[in-house]
């Protein structure tokens, strides 16, 4: 009868430790998922920054005037145009 | 041997002493057993709400204002968090050195810090709102006391002042103030919320408790406006307005198919992202908050009904000797007398007596309820804050010369948005669709108001105005072909129309075999000179169009031959 008390004492004090620990590594793994959350939010505001940064560098207004003095290009004259209709079979339709 | 009988274990103490014992022991435990019961039944709420302070925190879950795109994915609106500068006065001791530090990190002048610091009756004072996160930096790097720093955010718009208008903007707090941000405030506000969390030692959380509040990010939006179409419109006016010395304008750019605005600009404009000088016209949506008479961009409106109802033909002949009709003390007038002309003419040189004469064919109330139909003197339901609902008096008051003048755009205000839509009509075959200022997945179901025929003979005749001989040649393109109507009106000022200002207007849409946008231009006060509709605003129109078509991809109908202007003679000024 006391070995078997002895037993379960031993099996108790395990289980108990085995808490503790998984606790503690829960409590690991629940910071760990707090800072990828707080990068997470660090990086949507990083997307945002860059987003607005594309846009501003996108803007027609810009690209023209880069095309325009940089590369020297222009809108091609109409006589200088051909216009080619696209065959069916190949969809979507072309400039 | 017995125990009992020991001398050693003999009681030799009196009996008095243990019971004193078992009774001070009984009284000691009775105390502990009132301590407990005091700390663990009348004080228990105290106490563990004092053990949780140690550990658990309750924090605030910012949550952020949606994003707002153009129809591509370009972003035209986002918040990025800054950092606002405040202080508790009380404690803030900064003075001398300090001060001067600080008044130049945050760019405040000295005498404004320390006014606002010299406020102790205050608990909370604002510094500086809406701090770059580097400067922030710097100020926490200067370690004064009293003076701390909180996230919030700010909106930018890249696109600037080519999209004050539609866009509108933030306040401070990042909450709508005009525009879309006004109109879509619930969808694109966010809602901060908060959460019980258990945090260490160090600081970290371990564990989540409760969600007091749930946060919820904004939503985002994605418009029907095509950014690069917004810019070159918007670029054209400016240099419309700028080269005629208006007082403003205002263009619309409409799919037919659709019914999505694709583009909507207006002068005077601000930068959103700098509104330190903004005055009240500035920040005036005039394409849709304020309705005008349009003039002879509605004569077309007449001759559909007419054309629709029977009353006339394409090719009726109707007399407009003497070139002015007298009706009651009102005398109509044209530009240039005719004898007679067709009610295709009457549209391509816009005769003025040629419409009156057309809308006395019609009874008042069909006149009023076509209107009524095209959405005339009713709100065009865009959305937006404010919209312009237009004047359209009941036909009931109606005095002849009214009905008379209503056929050319006088004694009728409409916005230019509304007019813009009322043209896609005659550009689909006859039906209305509503306007949407969001991104539309299908083609919505047309109202029909017109019959086809009448919407084709209506196109043809517009067609005839954008060509030589018609009022506004200038509103050709290359390889495409071109349909539009001038307008020129005369700006009421204290209830007269003034004989030296107008408004020039022209409304149209291209390629005409199969309509793909309708473009409206409107300039206000052109006094460089020209005021004439066809002169002033079909330029715009031209370059917006033949631009959009071109970024559309839109295949072309017309031969790609370069257009020769044409000879004076056979450019027709319109009666204004």
């Amino acid at each position: 009868m006391s070995r078997l008390s002895l037993l379960a004492l031993v099996v108790l004090a395990v289980c108990a430790l085995g808490l503790v620990t998984s606790q503690h590594h829960a409590r690991k793994l629940f910071a760990e998922l707090e800072r990828e959350q707080a990068r997470t939010a660090e990086l949507e505001v990083e997307h945002g920054q860059l987003q607005l940064e594309a846009s501003t560098w996108a803007r027609h207004a810009r690209v023209e005037r880069l095309a325009r003095e940089r590369l020297h290009m222009r809108p091609p004259e109409a006589k200088r145009m051909q216009i080619l209709e696209a065959p069916p079979a190949a969809g979507g339709s072309r400039r | 041997m017995k125990f009992g009988g020991s001398p050693v274990l003999a009681p030799t103490f009196p009996p008095w002493r243990a019971r004193l014992v078992i009774g001070a022991a009984t009284l000691a435990l009775g105390a502990l057993a009132a301590r407990a019961a005091y700390l663990q039944g009348w004080n228990r709420d105290f106490l563990q709400a004092k053990g949780e302070s140690r550990y658990s925190r309750t924090l605030e879950v910012p949550a952020v204002r949606g994003r707002i795109f153009d129809r591509n994915g370009e972003a035209l609106a986002v918040s990025t968090p800054v950092k606002s500068i405040w202080a508790i006065p009380e404690d803030a001791s900064a003075g001398g050195r300090d001060l001067d530090r600080l008044a130049a990190t945050l760019e405040v002048p000295r005498a404004e810090l320390r006014a606002k610091l010299a406020d102790t009756g205050r608990d909370f004072v604002y510094l500086k709102r809406q701090v770059p996160p580097e400067v922030a930096e710097r100020v926490a790097a200067l370690r004064l006391p009293g003076i701390h720093q909180s996230k919030e955010y700010r909106r930018y718009y890249p696109a600037g002042e080519a999209m004050a208008h539609v866009l509108g903007f933030t306040d401070v707090d990042d909450i709508g103030r005009e525009g879309i941000e006004l109109a879509y405030q619930e969808h694109l506000g966010g809602r901060p919320g908060s959460r019980r969390v258990i945090k260490d030692r160090l600081g970290e959380i371990v564990e989540d408790v409760v969600s007091l509040r749930a946060a919820k990010d904004g939503g985002d939006l994605v418009l029907a406006l095509d950014s690069r179409i917004q810019n070159l419109a918007y670029g054209e006016l400016r240099r419309a307005v700028e080269a005629h010395r208006a007082k403003g304008g205002g263009i619309v750019v409409l799919d037919v198919a659709t019914g999505e605005v694709l583009a909507l600009a207006n002068l005077p404009s601000y930068n959103p992202n700098n509104r330190a000088q903004l005055a009240g016209p500035q920040l005036r949506n005039r394409a849709v908050t304020d309705a005008f008479e349009p003039g002879s961009t509605l004569k077309p409106f007449t001759v559909a009904l007419a054309l629709d109802i029977g009353r006339i033909a394409p090719a009726t002949t109707i007399s407009v000797a003497p070139g002015s009709l007298t009706i009651g003390q009102a005398v109509i007038r044209d530009a240039h007398p005719e004898k007679a002309l067709t009610v295709e003419q009457v549209i391509q040189k816009s005769s003025n007596v040629g419409a009156a004469k057309i809308a006395l064919e019609l009874r008042p109330e069909s006149m009023w309820g076509f209107f009524d139909d095209i959405g005339f003197g009713a709100a065009p339901r865009l959305g937006f804050p404010g919209e312009a609902v237009g004047k359209l008096r009941p036909y009931k008051t109606w005095r002849p010369v009214e009905q008379a003048t209503m056929s050319y755009g006088h004694g009728i205000s409409v916005s230019l948005v509304q007019l813009a839509r009322a043209y896609t009509m005659f550009a689909r075959d006859g039906d209305l669709v509503p306007l949407s200022l969001l991104k539309v997945d299908a083609a919505p179901r047309g109202e029909p108001v017109l019959s086809k025929r009448t919407a084709e003979a209506v196109r043809r005749m517009l067609e005839l105005a954008a060509q030589p001989g018609g009022t506004a040649p200038r509103a050709r393109i290359v390889g495409y072909r071109v349909a539009g109507k001038t307008g020129t009106a005369h700006k009421q000022v204290d209830g007269a129309y003034a004989e030296d200002r107008y408004r020039s207007s022209f409304v149209g849409f291209a390629p005409a075999s199969r309509p793909r946008l309708v473009i409206a231009v409107m300039i206000d006060e052109p006094s460089a000179g020209q005021h004439f509709g066809g002169v002033v605003a079909a330029p715009v129109f031209a370059k917006v169009m033949a631009g959009a078509l071109r970024l559309l991809g839109a295949p072309p109908d017309a031969p790609m031959e370069p257009i020769e202007a044409a000879p004076p003679a056979l450019e027709v000024r319109e009666s204004a």
